[in-house]
């Protein structure tokens, strides 16, 4: 039920979504597909934002920027505002409306939403450690 | 949380979530007022939805199931959605946290 709704949220993302020239279904050319495919893969840790780490441009993008820091993850960051066509395929390949957003060794984790929970419940750390990743807080992390 | 001032795109979540998810506590918030947008924008929003439905569910799961319900809205006029989304039983009359300050965004 999940899954059908799922692709009915897509069905209207997709109505919104900037086409581009070769589009396959679910709105996302082949190209920027690929491209994101590669992007997810290439680092362990990667947030698509709003402006850079180093300056985020909104409160969302810095509150993960902030949660991760804490926990001493290094992230490589994408910065939607300075590529529109980023912007809207990672809301198509993902299949969530928002930035900022976060992917872990290629599975996306969530949001600003996601990320601040998981750090207040403690199952941040917990998280990192399966997943492979050195964490301040966590059992084989570094301190 | 007095609704009588709330905007018609305030409303429209608030019935959409109460059909989705038969919420035991229920609290739709505009915060555009806190945003780089003009006076009265209705972008913005922060939802607190108590539900049976998330019982058993992860994080994730359960902030998928909100955007489903709203993905025309957020689709189309709604820029921003915090939720929080509890189930019934780890609900403790806790209140969402509040939004983190706006840095500009370059106005969108």
């Amino acid at each position: 039920m999940l899954r059908l709704a799922s692709r009915q949220a897509v069905g209207f993302l997709r109505s919104a979504t900037y086409s581009s020239a070769s589009s396959s279904p679910g709105g996302l050319s082949d190209e920027m597909r690929k491209k994101i495919d590669g992007i997810v893969k290439k680092d362990d840790v990667v947030v698509f934002m709003k402006g850079t780490q180093q300056e985020p441009a909104c409160g969302f993008s810095r509150n993960v920027k902030l949660v991760l820091d804490f926990h001493n993850v290094k992230f490589r960051d994408y910065n939607v505002l300075t590529d529109q066509e980023l912007r809207e395929g990672v809301k198509v390949y993902s299949e969530w409306p928002t930035i900022p957003q976060v992917y872990v060794k290629g599975e996306f984790v969530g949001g600003c939403d996601i990320l601040v929970s998981m750090h207040k419940d403690g199952e941040i750390s917990d998280f990192l450690d399966e997943k492979g990743i050195p964490n301040k807080y966590g059992s084989g992390g570094s301190k | 949380m007095s609704t009588l001032s709330e905007g018609p795109v305030a409303r429209l979540l608030r019935e959409k979530l109460t059909a989705s998810f038969q919420p035991k506590h229920l609290e739709v918030e505009c915060e555009s007022h806190l945003h780089n947008v003009p006076k009265g924008a209705e972008m913005h929003f922060r939802v607190q939805v108590v539900s049976d439905a998330f019982e058993g569910k992860r994080v994730i799961e359960r902030h998928r199931l909100v955007n489903t319900c709203l993905s025309e809205e957020l689709a189309s006029t709604v820029h921003a959605l915090r939720i929080d989304a509890i189930p019934t039983s780890k609900w403790d009359g806790q209140k969402q946290e509040e939004s983190p300050t706006c840095r500009g965004g370059f106005g969108k």
